[in-house]
Order: C-alpha cells, then structure tokens, then sequence
C-alpha cells in the first residue's frame, strides 16, 4: 500500500483493512441473503394460486429477518469504523435509502400481516409485499450505479443508475427462482425454471453493464485492469462468470426432463451457480474500487475511526462472529430441504 | 423550503422514527419473557390451555417483531444521515456500543426468532425452549446496550476530550454510567407493564366477548399478578430515578416540576400552564413545599429553578406536561391493577367494569413509555450529550426539502402501519374467541381457511 503512504503493520493501517474486508463480506452476505427473499417477493405476483403464494413465503419466512440483519452489520460498520465515508456515501444517497426503507418496511410487515388480518385483506398485504421487494430491490441497484459512479450528479449517471436497478431486480430474481428450484416441488418449481430462465439474460447484461461501466468512470481502474500482466491475472473473473451462465442456462433446459421422472438431481444448480456469479461479480468489483470508499475522493485510512475503537471492536467481531456464523448454519439446516406449510 | 430551518425538521424526523420504533421492541422485550413462561408451564403441566396462550400471543409477537425489526433498521441510517456531528464528535463511545448491540443481540434474536417461530415440530421441544429464551434474551440485551449508550449521552463518564474528540479512558464507566441502572431498571418494567396491560386487556376484550376460557382466565391472571407486582417497583424506581436527575440535570427536574425561582421548600406543582414569554405559571394549584420534601427529603431543602439556567434549559411545556402524563398513568395503572388482581385472586372472576377498565387501558403502556422517554430526552435539550456536544452541532446538511420529503411519507406510513397493528390484534382475538365460543364453531367452518405461514 505504499501508494497511498500506508504502513499495513500499524494500527492505523491494518484494522481499516479488517473492517473494510468485514464490510464488504457483510454486504456480500446481505445482498446474497436477503437477495433471495426480495426475489421470491418480486415473482409473488407470477403465482398462479394461494397455495403457490403460501409456499414460496413459507421458504423464507423463517430467514428473512436475521438476513436484513446483514445490511444493519454493513452499514453499521459504515457508521462506526468509516463515520467520515458514511456522511458523504448516505448524504449523497439519502433520497434512494429512504425509498429502500420505506419498501423494506412494506415488505417486512407485510410477511405477518398477510396471514393474520382479516381474510379478504390478504391480497392487499400480498401486492403490498410485491411493491415493497420491487422497489427496495430497484433502489438498492441505484445506489449501486450511484456509488460506481462516484455519486457525479449528471444525468447520465441517473440513468445508468436506474438501469443497474432493473438489472439487481433481474439477478435477485434470478436468485429466487433457483432458490425456489431448490426448495419446491411440481408444478411450482416447473414455474420457477421458467422464471430462471426469462431472468437470465436481463442479469448478464446487467453484470456486462456493471463491468464495462466501472473502468470508464475512473481511468486509475481501467489501468488497474488493462493494464500488463494484471490483465492475464484477472481474466479468469469474467471467464468463469460466462461459465457459470453457461452452466445455468444448460442445467434449466435440462431440470424439467428429470423433474418428470421425479429425478431432483442437480436441483440445486441453479441457486448456487448463480450465488457464484454474485461472489464473481463482488469480488471483480471489489478489486476495482479498493482501496476506495468514494472513487478517487476519500480511501478507507481517510475515512477510518481512531484505531482504539476499532480494536475494541475487532476483539468482540473476532470472537462473535464465528459464533453467529455457527447458529445460522444451524438454522438453515432445522428448515433443509423441501418447503412445507409452517406453523407456530 | 429555506423558511423551515433543517435542525428542526430533523429533530422531528428523528423524534417521529423512534418513537414509532420503540412502540415494538417495548413489547417484544417483555412479551417473549411472557411466552417462555407459557412455554414452560406447558411443558411442566402439559395442560392445553398454556399452549393456547402461547400460540395465541405468540402470533402478535411474531407481527410486533416484525415491526419492531424494519423501524430499526430504519433507526440505523436514521443516526448516521440525521446527525454526522454525533458520531464525529463520540464515535469512539457511540460507535463500540452499537456495534455489540448488533453482534450480540440483533443475531441473535433474529436468528433464533425462525426456529421459535416455525421450528417446534422440527427441532426438539428442549431446543425450542432455548430458542425462545435465546430469543427473550436477545431482547434484553439489545435495550442493555442501546440504554447503555443512550444514558451515557446524559450523563457521560469514562472518557476524555482530545482535539474536540471523546476518547475512552474507562470503558466500565462508559457503561455503567451514572443514571444507566435507573434507566435500564425503569426501562425494563416499563416493557413488562406496558405488556402486561396488553395482555390484561386484549384477555378483557375476549371475557367481554363470552370467551371465558381456561385460557383467557388463566392469561388475565398472570398479567395482573405481574401488573400489580411491578408498578408499585416502578413508582419507586422512577423516584429514585428523579433523585439521580436532579443530581446530574437539574435545569430538566425544575422544568419536569414546573419551577421557576431558585427556592427553599419548593412546592409540588399539581398542575399549571408554564409560560415561556412570562417565565412563570399560570392556573397553577400546587402543594406547598411537598417537592422540596420528595426531592431533597428535607422539607426546606433548595431547589433550582429554571431562571436559574439562561439558554441552558430544555423547552419547560412539554416535559412539564409529559411528566404529569406518565406519573398519571403510573398512578392509574396502580389503582386498576390492584383493583382488578384482588378481584381475580379473591372473588375468582372479574366484574363487567373492571374488564372494561381493563380493556380501556390496553395500550396504556404505550401512552406512559412515549410521555416518559419525551421527559428524558426533550429534558436534555439544548444539549445532545450533556456538556460535551448540543444537538445543533450535530445536524446535518441535508437539504430541508429532503428531510421534509421523507418525513411525510414516513408519518403517513407510520400511521397507516399503526392502525392496520392495534385492528389486526383486536381481529386476532375476535378469531380466536370464536374458536372458543361453542356456538360461534360452526361460524369458523364456513369462513375461509386462513394459514399461519
Ligand atoms: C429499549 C429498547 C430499545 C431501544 C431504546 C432501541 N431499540 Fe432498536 N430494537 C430493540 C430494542 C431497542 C429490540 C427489542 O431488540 C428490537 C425491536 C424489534 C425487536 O423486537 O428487536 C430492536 C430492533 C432494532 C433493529 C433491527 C434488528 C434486527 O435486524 O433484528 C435495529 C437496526 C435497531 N433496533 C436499531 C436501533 C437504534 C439505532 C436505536 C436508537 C436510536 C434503537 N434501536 C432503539
Ligand atoms: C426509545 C425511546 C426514545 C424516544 C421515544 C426518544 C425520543 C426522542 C425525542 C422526542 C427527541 C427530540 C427531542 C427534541 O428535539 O426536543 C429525541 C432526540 C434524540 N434522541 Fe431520543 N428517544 C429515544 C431513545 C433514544 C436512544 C436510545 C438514543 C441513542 C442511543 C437516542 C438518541 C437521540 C438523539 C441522537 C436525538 C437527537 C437530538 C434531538 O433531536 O434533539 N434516543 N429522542
Ligand atoms: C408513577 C411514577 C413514575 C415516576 C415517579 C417516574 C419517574 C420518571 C423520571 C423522573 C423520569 C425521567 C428520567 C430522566 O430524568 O431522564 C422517567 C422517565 C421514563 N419513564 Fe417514568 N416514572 C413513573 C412511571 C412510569 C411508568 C408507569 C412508565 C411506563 C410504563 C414509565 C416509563 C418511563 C420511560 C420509558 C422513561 C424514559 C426512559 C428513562 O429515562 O428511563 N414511567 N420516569
């Protein structure tokens, strides 16, 4: 790091690093976890029945919440080890986050309210729940084109920024429907192949978007790719995301023929193909930004707390993580397998 | 938009999401102790009628905790885009005590919420239980650390000003700051009363309707035992928690009490209309040197007035008046507790005013709680941390055109959210006494299956 003056064995250099590392593995968390659960609320609209409808919620009911759970740790972490970026970052983009809160709140009450009040409010609750996934995924995609960008105020920008929305709601749909691949059966997990495929592209252009798009903004990234021999190193990203398309696109074509013959081998391709894309697409974006919080204006050691505190912390992370990664998998294997009707 | 001034519109921006906010989490922190107690009678008695209670209420904890969780995530960019200065200024105190609220608490509690939710039948009945006690208890631990850092933001400790910065020299301090027991002690039976009147009340609501099962009978009991229990604690702890006031806030006690003059055997404002033009009170009806005797236990003692602290004081009106309605209810909720539990205990059954009572004071909580937290914090005013940082330097330079933007659609969300909360409660309990009601059963068959997913 001796481009920006930084000495890694000091405090002041390596817990930065830690606590951008943890908050980019957190939003990574969120985005993956919570994506799912915003997509299945996008694709609630497609369902053909109740029963679908009760089906696809009961899969992630019992997740949802210690998913969002991810984005208060993230921005957390924002606020706390980097309160310098978190100004400018949340001033910047306070319009988009208040219209993700807003949605988010529709979303998440709507999950109880939809089975509790009266029976003829139900699909009330239910487009209520459709809105809020839609629109809290679409701003998150803005705010991802407004960070690219470096927050330029330009029309171009906005645009750009929109569309990287559609493209988050087609990958979070895209996730949901291999999520649902995964965890339904019969004429429903038929639906969701379909659904995978009609989002499948929408994601690849969106992911094509996202790549071209950041090297143009700031030519210190676009050396940092093209430039001799970082290129050779890195084109196995992109390869290996055109791979996991690939494979997704052949292994959709192929899943209806076994479902028929009741065969659910490979059912969970589709999901974990696709998580890889999302690992592939962050961690490609990662390295271009890095060591930016704002491209080109303020690096994680301008914008990073008093060591003290952030040792504080990294003593409590260090020891509570694991601890929460443990329970969760926990978690996640009590409801393993297929989605039955929940109850209290 | 230049005419409304920025601070002001964040302030009740702020005001407005926290206060929605902690309507929830009041609820959730002492109904889960409520149904791990249903739980454990059940599994120690295996009498049906605490299963009854548990997956009836547990229903309304399931929606009280969704609202509580998306209002505080809202909370989370609240306090970053609303006041850059705080954290600029106590981020080395704010920041580690947020970061442990979520890492030992917010996991936690979410994660386990799932299994306690959906998980019995899948997991076995002894790992539920911990769910739901894991669950209680990460409740618990979220108000401990947020109280924490919130006390500590009145009565600060344990740290040192370099360059404008606060820096921590004694991390137990921080925590354990001076008025934190009190807060926490209050805070908490705060919770357990305000759910222990919900209880009381929607039980009262469905004894009204006929529905005078075992377990309704049975839920009233255990709420008014612990109504009638924690109130009189609370009416003690709150005087303790004046005391340790008056000791490190003075200006906020003398505007709580609506005194104006420094004097010796003040007197206990009954009540009055405190004027900030005239700096004195009108209509007012007041014990003569009663507060004196309260606050300094000494029938003479002195106690500072609000002249005595220019441009240092807090706005007197509304925390004189929330004041007067929180120690109101504290004082009703006493009378009808009591009144209600010797009823229940001695005579084994309510009588039809009594159950009204009760059913009048379901969300008296609520009232009490929002009357409470408006005296601490508006009391604090003009300062954000006690004489380290005022809240005017801690706003931020978002435009008043967003801020307002935001707000109204937050109110107007906020209020749809918290009609469609109390009718979906008052619905719930109408289904459930149907389900009761021998001749509402045939009613229940023919309406449509609804499915708790
Ligand atoms: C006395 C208790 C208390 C107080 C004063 C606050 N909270 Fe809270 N909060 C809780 C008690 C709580 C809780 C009991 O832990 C919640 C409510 C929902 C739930 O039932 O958990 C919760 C949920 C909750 C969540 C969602 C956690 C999740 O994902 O599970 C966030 C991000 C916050 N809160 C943040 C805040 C902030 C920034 C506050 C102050 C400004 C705040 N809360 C005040
Ligand atoms: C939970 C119940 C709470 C309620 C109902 C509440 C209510 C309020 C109200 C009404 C104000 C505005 C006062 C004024 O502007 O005159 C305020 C301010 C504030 N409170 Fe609280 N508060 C609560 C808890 C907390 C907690 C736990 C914290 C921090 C840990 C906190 C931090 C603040 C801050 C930063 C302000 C901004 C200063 C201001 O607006 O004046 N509050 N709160
Ligand atoms: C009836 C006698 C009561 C007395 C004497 C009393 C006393 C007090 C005092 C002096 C404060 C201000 C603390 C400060 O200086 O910052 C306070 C705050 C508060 N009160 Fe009460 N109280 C009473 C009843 C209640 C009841 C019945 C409830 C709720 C059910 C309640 C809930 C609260 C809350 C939530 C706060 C703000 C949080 C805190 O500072 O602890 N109080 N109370």
């Amino acid at each position: 790091m001796s481009e920006f003056g930084i000495d890694l064995l000091s405090q002041a250099g390596w817990l930065p690093l830690v606590f951008a590392l943890i908050m980019a593995l957190a939003i990574l968390a969120y985005v993956i976890l919570d994506g799912y659960d915003l997509g299945v609320g996008i694709l609630l609209r497609q369902a053909e029945d109740l029963s679908q409808k009760n089906t696809m919620i009961a899969s992630i009911s019992p997740f949802w919440d210690a998913n969002e759970t991810w984005l208060v740790l993230g921005i957390g972490i924002l606020l706390v080890a980097f309160p310098f970026a978190h100004g400018v970052i949340l001033g910047a983009l306070y319009l988009p986050v208040a219209l993700m809160l807003i949605a988010l709140t529709l979303r998440g009450v709507a999950f109880d309210f939809r089975v509790k009040a009266k029976a003829h409010h139900q699909p009330l609750w239910d487009q209520v729940f459709y809105v809020g996934s839609l629109l809290a995924s679409w701003s998150q995609g803005f705010m991802l084109g407004q960070f690219i960008t470096g927050f330029r105020e330009a029309t171009s920008s906005y645009l750009f920024s929109a569309l990287i929305g559609f493209s988050l709601i087609a990958g979070y749909r895209l996730l949901a429907a291999g999520w649902l691949i995964m965890k339904t059966e019969g004429a429903l997990q038929l639906k969701a192949v379909t659904w995978a495929k009609n989002s499948l592209w929408l994601t690849a252009a969106g992911v094509l978007a996202i790549s071209l798009a950041t090297p143009w903004v700031s030519s210190r990234i676009f050396d940092k790719w093209f430039s001799f021999p970082n290129v050779l190193m890195l084109l196995p990203i992109p390869v290996m995301t055109l791979v996991l398309f690939g494979v997704i696109a052949r292994s959709l074509a192929r899943l209806p023929v076994r479902f028929a013959q009741n065969n659910q081998y490979g059912a969970s391709v589709p999901f974990a193909c696709t998580v890889g894309i999302f690992l592939l697409s962050f961690y490609g974006l990662a390295y271009s930004i890095f060591p930016w919080l704002v491209i080109d204006r303020m690096t994680i050691w301008q914008a990073a707390s008093a060591p003290e505190a952030l040792l504080v912390i990294f003593y409590g992370a260090a020891i509570v993580l694991p601890v929460i990664i443990g329970y969760t998998v926990f978690a996640y294997r009590v409801f393993w397998g297929k989605a039955t009707k929940l109850s209290y | 938009m230049d005419a409304v001034d920025p601070i002001v519109l964040a302030r009740i921006q702020f005001a407005a999401n926290i206060t929605f906010h902690i309507l929830f989490p009041t609820i959730s922190i002492g109904l889960g102790w409520f149904l791990l107690f249903f739980k454990m009678r059940f599994v120690a008695t295996k009498n049906a009628f605490w299963m009854d209670a548990y997956q009836f209420w547990i229903k309304i904890f399931a929606l009280t905790f969704a609202l509580g969780v998306v209002s505080g995530i809202t909370m989370s960019f609240q306090f970053g885009t609303n006041w850059p200065g705080f954290m600029n200024t106590v981020g080395n105190i704010a920041g580690p005590l947020l970061a442990y609220e979520v890492l030992t608490a917010f996991f936690l509690e979410a994660t386990m919420l799932g299994i306690m939710l959906f998980g019995r039948g899948r997991v076995s009945e002894r790992v539920h239980t911990l769910a739901t006690f894991l669950v209680a208890a990460g409740t618990t631990a979220s108000a401990f650390w947020i109280l924490a850092l919130n006390s500590w933001m009145h009565t600060p400790a344990g740290f040192e000003m370099i360059d404008g910065k606060a820096h921590v020299t004694n991390w137990l301090a921080v925590i354990f700051n001076p008025s934190f027991p009190y807060r926490i002690t209050h805070m908490l039976l705060a919770s357990g009363l305000t759910v222990a009147f919900l209880l009381a009340g929607i039980s009262a609501y469905r004894w009204l309707k006929k529905d005078q099962s075992q377990e309704v009978m049975t839920t009233i009991r255990a709420a008014l035992l612990v109504a009638a229990t924690l109130i009189p604690i609370q009416i003690i702890v709150g005087d303790l928690h004046g005391l340790n006031t008056l000791k490190h806030q003075p200006a906020k006690i003398a505007a709580m009490e609506g005194i104006w003059e420094t004097q010796q055997g003040a007197p206990a404002v009954l009540i009055a209309l405190p004027d900030a033009k005239t700096q004195s009170n009108q209509f007012e009806i007041a014990i003569p040197k009663l507060a004196s005797f309260y606050l300094t236990h000494d029938w003479q003692g002195e106690l500072k007035g609000i002249k005595s602290f220019p441009d240092q004081h807090p706005p007197v009106a509304p925390v004189f008046f929330a004041f007067r309605l929180m120690v109101g209810v504290g004082l009703l909720m006493l009378a009808v507790s009591w009144l209600a539990a010797w009823q229940i205990y001695r005579k084994k059954n309510l009588t039809h005013v009594t159950a009204k009572m009760l059913l009048a004071m379901t969300f008296s909580g609520w009232l009490a709680l929002i009357a409470g937290w408006y005296v601490t914090e508006i009391g604090r005013q003009p300062w954000l941390v006690y004489n380290v940082l005022t809240t005017a330097q801690a706003a931020s330079q978002v435009p008043a055109s967003h801020i307002a933007l935001t707000l109204g659609l937050y109110l107007s969300l906020y209020a749809v959210l918290l009609i469609a909360y109390v009718s979906v409660i008052f619905h719930l309990a109408k289904k459930a006494t149907q389900k009761n009601h021998p001749a509402a059963q045939i009613l229940e068959q023919t309406l449509p299956e609804v499915r708790h997913v």
